[in-house]
Parts: structure tokens; C-alpha cells; sequence
């Protein structure tokens, strides 16, 4: 499956992402300037216009904030797993952060492998990374 | 001002179907050109245009097809279905301040033919695409979708408040006979046993995929008053794009609920005479029925987190407090990125709608909640 998923983009904002990804870290860009978190990256901070900027590492917690179960007309990769979940974390260090993710029962299991109907909002989370390949490690979430 | 400077003074359409066979070009040419004959003008009259960023046939090709005159003012709005009423209120400016007296407006569109939007293996249609789509979160169902159960988790709404507004507007299809559904009446019962799209929303929270073109006409309203038809007043029109949003997954900031509606219906209310209270009939953008909970409450019809209960006892169909999407809508009507609401506003402040709303003297015309939006106020 791993050679046909739809891979992350991955431009000069997105790398740290991922770099921090592959060492199984969950970072999130961080003004150099006033500390505000921001996502997605980008290359100025909206609170004091500062173009510097850090990779803060997150504690990995989160909540859930929504989720959806995506049924056919998929994409060919996406129609043979569905349904599935996608899930929307809120991240614990910031409210305005949430990332997009799937919820799974252990490292390395499919989409679609979490009875949907089990799933629960507001209910925290835990990231956890799948290996995809050498350069994109993707998150996952475990519930706590 | 803008206020009440310019009006629509005519609009036209080609038919609405899956796979019309002229092209996208033709398509546009002859709705302006019927738009044009409506307003009782000559295409050689035309000296200004606006579309959408997304409108395939430029303004090059439309008016050497149509044989319009020289142009002075051109232009176009972005994000899709938030630009509607948009490239309306853009021309109006232009109209209203003379770069140009004869301007038309178009969308044409062949989405019931080609490949969906989404369906590029690597589309990345924004930035933050890059962080939804590689997780299975693809169209904008999915999208929409997640908002949705949020709301109602909050809200306590329902798939029956969804159901209303599927419901709703599909009756006043059924009353139009230029819609797709016409003649396809739906019942609760075919809501409720629908396939899923993208849990918690099922086929008729979606809307059509179509064929067709439509185009309007605005002219300043000294001029307007020498059209056959009478005039459908701009009285005021409005974009809104809040801070720290985002198009469609719009999931970064504090609060997700208070969409683009809000920031749009606040520059729309601060230039008006006409309050939310005074509007009779509304034409809400309805790519997805969550859309028209969420403008309900944007738009200021009831307050934050009521647009669900709102829809019950009739209130959104002919002969309640706000009846929608007159003509069917994006939902049951035709969908072509919100240019049918356009034209149903117009005829409702002609009088001529197949859901006439009577005494109708105000109509609030919105574009697509959840990305970058814009929106109307007519009045006759």
C-alpha cells in the first residue's frame, strides 16, 4: 500500500515538519521573535511580523476536535480502504492548532481499522509516527 | 456610495443539464447575449466584465464572441463559490464609478462533464492542502464534513435539520422547471436511507454536479430605469475574508464556527439600510446544507448555534419567515458556483420567481461559507 499513498508535499516549510517526524518528534513552528506557535507553517509571524523562526517540540497530546468517515468516490488508493476515519486534533499546547490525522488501535494498522462508531469528541489522543518510507514518517493518533 | 448606484437590469441563462454538448465558450456567449437581450441592449453596448478566477473562458474570447464594444474595465474574484455575489459587487463598483456603463457579469461552467476538482492525485488546490490530503481528507465533502459534526456535537443539530433544508429547497425545485430535480420529489424517508458521502453528510447534503452558464447585466441606476424590466437595485454588497482563515479547512484559529458569513455580513449590514429583519426571501449558498445552517446564524437571522433549529415548521419554505433558495438551489436547482442564486434574487425582486414570495422588496444573495466570501443585498 505504502508505494501508492498520496504523500505529504514537502517544500522548504514543510521540512522540519517532517525531519522531526522521521525521529518520531511531533514539532510545530515557533516565532523566534514572540514564541506564538503557527500552522501551517509559513514564513512570517502574524503576531510580530517576525521571519525567524524555530521547530517547538510538542508533547505529542491532544484532543479530538472532529472527526469525518469518507465514503466512495475516493481516490483509487483512498476507495480501497473506505470507509475510514480522518480525525481533527486539537493540540494541547495551543487551541488554535489542530492537525489533521487518522485515529488507529496501534502503530502500523490501516485507516480503517478503528470502528468508527467508537469514536469519540473531545476524547484525547496520543501521536504516534508510521514509517512510509525513508524521508516521511506520517502521524498517527492512539486514543489515551 | 454604492448604495442602491447601480442595478441588475437583466439576466439569462442556457439550460441546466449533465453533459451539454456545446463548449464552455459558447455557453457563456449565450447567456450574456441573452442577459443582454433581457436588459433590452445591444452586446455592442458592453464595456465592462467580470467573473471568477475559476471561469475558464476569458474575457478576450467571450466578448470577440459576443461582439462587444471596447472594454474599460475588467476584472475577476477569487476562491470558487465565495466569489458569486463578488464579481457582482465588483462590476457595480466598476458601474458605480464610472470606468464603465454596460457591465456584465457570467459564470459557465461543464462540471457535470469533466473530472471532479479533487480528483488530481496530487491537486494541491491550497497550501494547507499539504496537511489534509495525505491523510484521506480529499474533497469538500470531507472538509465541510468535519465542521459539520462539530456544530452539531455543540449544537445539538441534527441530521433531520440537514434533512429540512435537502427538503426545502428541493420542493421549490419541483416548482421551477428549468431545475435538474424538477420532477424528483424527495421525501424525508429518501433523505434519511441515502448513501453516505462522508459521514455525517450523505448524497443530499451534496449538490448537483452541472452543466450551464448564466450571466447578468448592471447598469447605474438612472440608466436602469430605461429597461424594459424593473430594476433590481444593488443596495449593497459585501466581501469577507476573517483573520487567520483559511479556504475551506478552515481549522486554525479559536473558533472554527464563526466562519467568513460573519465578516462578510458585517460590512454588508455597516453600508445598509435593510437589517436582517427586513429581508423576506434569501438565496444561501448551498454547495453543502451545514452551509445554510451556518449563514443563517453569519447572516444574523437567529443567533450563534440556532441555524439548525431555525429550519423547523417551515420556516425556510414559500409562506415561512425566510424562504431559500427559491429556485433550488445549488441542491435541486443547478449548481454552477452560486450564479443561479443571482438570478433567483432578481426574479424575486421582479416578481416573476416560480416561488414568488410575495411582497418580497428584499433579497440577501451569499456566496459559499467556508472559504473567502462575499454576498448581496437587492431591493426593487
Amino acid at each position: 500500500m505504502s508505494s501508492e499513498m498520496l504523500l505529504p508535499a514537502v517544500g522548504e516549510n514543510e521540512a522540519p515538519f517532517w525531519e522531526a517526524a522521521a525521529k518520531g518528534e511531533l514539532r510545530i513552528q515557533q516565532c523566534a521573535g514572540c514564541e506564538r506557535l503557527r500552522f501551517p507553517p509559513r514564513p512570517m509571524c502574524p503576531r510580530c511580523q517576525s521571519t525567524e523562526s524555530t521547530w517547538a517540540l510538542m508533547s505529542g497530546g491532544g484532543t479530538i476536535y472532529s472527526f469525518v468517515v469518507p465514503h466512495p468516490p475516493l481516490l483509487p488508493q483512498f476507495n480501497d480502504l473506505a470507509p475510514y476515519n480522518v480525525i481533527l486534533v486539537t493540540l494541547d499546547e495551543d487551541p488554535t492548532i489542530r492537525l489533521i490525522g487518522n485515529l488507529v488501535d496501534q502503530v502500523g494498522d490501516k485507516i480503517n481499522a478503528v470502528d468508527p462508531s467508537s469514536i469519540e469528541l473531545d476524547k484525547p489522543v496520543q501521536v504516534v509516527f508510521e514509517q512510509i518510507n525513508d524521508d516521511i514518517h506520517m502521524p498517527r493518533w492512539l486514543r489515551v | 456610495m454604492l448604495k442602491d448606484a447601480t442595478a441588475i437590469v437583466g439576466i439569462g441563462e442556457t439550460p441546466f443539464a449533465k453533459g451539454l454538448e456545446p463548449s464552455e465558450c459558447q455557453l457563456a456567449s449565450e447567456a450574456i447575449v441573452a442577459a443582454l437581450a433581457d436588459a433590452g441592449l445591444e452586446p455592442s453596448d458592453v464595456d465592462g466584465m467580470a467573473s471568477y478566477t475559476m471561469e475558464s473562458t476569458e474575457e478576450v474570447e467571450v466578448a470577440k464572441n459576443i461582439g462587444a464594444g471596447d472594454l474599460h474595465f475588467f476584472g475577476k474574484v477569487g476562491y470558487g463559490g465565495g466569489g458569486g455575489p463578488g464579481v457582482v459587487g465588483l462590476l457595480a463598483m466598476a458601474v458605480a464609478t464610472g470606468r464603465c456603463n454596460v457591465g456584465v457579469a457570467w459564470r459557465s461552467r461543464k462540471r457535470g462533464s469533466g473530472q471532479r476538482p479533487w480528483a488530481g492525485a496530487h491537486a494541491q488546490v491550497t497550501p494547507a492542502s499539504a496537511w489534509t490530503r495525505p491523510w484521506g481528507l480529499l474533497r469538500p465533502v470531507d472538509e465541510i464534513g468535519l465542521l459539520t459534526r462539530r456544530y452539531m456535537h455543540l449544537y445539538g443539530a441534527t441530521r433531520d435539520h440537514l434533512a429540512n433544508v435537502a427538503l426545502a429547497v428541493r420542493k421549490h425545485a419541483n416548482n421551477n422547471p428549468r431545475a435538474i430535480m424538477y420532477e424528483r420529489t424527495m421525501t424525508r424517508e429518501d433523505y434519511m436511507k441515502a448513501r453516505w458521502i462522508s459521514e455525517p453528510l450523505c448524497l443530499f447534503d451534496n449538490c448537483l454536479e452541472t452543466d450551464g452558464a448564466l450571466a447578468c447585466v448592471i447598469v447605474r441606476a438612472d440608466r436602469a430605469r430605461d429597461c424594459p424590466h424593473r430594476p433590481v437595485y444593488i443596495h449593497s454588497a459585501s466581501q469577507g475574508l476573517p483573520s487567520q482563515s483559511e479556504v475551506m479547512t478552515n481549522y486554525w484559529n479559536e473558533d472554527p464556527m464563526r466562519g467568513p458569513a460573519w465578516t462578510c455580513a458585517e460590512g454588508l449590514y455597516r453600508s445598509s439600510d435593510i437589517k436582517p429583519e427586513d429581508i423576506k426571501v434569501a438565496q444561501l449558498y448551498d454547495a453543502f446544507t451545514p452551509l445554510v445552517l451556518l449563514s443563517l446564524e453569519g447572516y444574523g437571522f437567529c443567533k450563534r448555534g440556532e441555524g439548525a433549529e431555525f429550519t423547523n415548521d417551515g420556516n425556510i419554505s414559500i409562506g415561512g419567515r425566510l424562504p431559500l433558495n427559491t429556485s433550488g438551489g445549488g441542491l435541486s436547482e443547478a449548481y454552477v458556483h452560486g450564479f443561479n442564486l443571482i438570478n433567483e434574487g432578481v426574479r424575486q425582486m421582479r416578481g416573476t420567481s416560480c416561488n414568488q414570495v410575495k411582497d418580497a422588496d428584499t433579497c440577501l444573495v451569499t456566496a459559499g461559507e467556508g472559504v473567502p466570501t462575499s454576498a448581496l443585498l437587492l431591493r426593487n
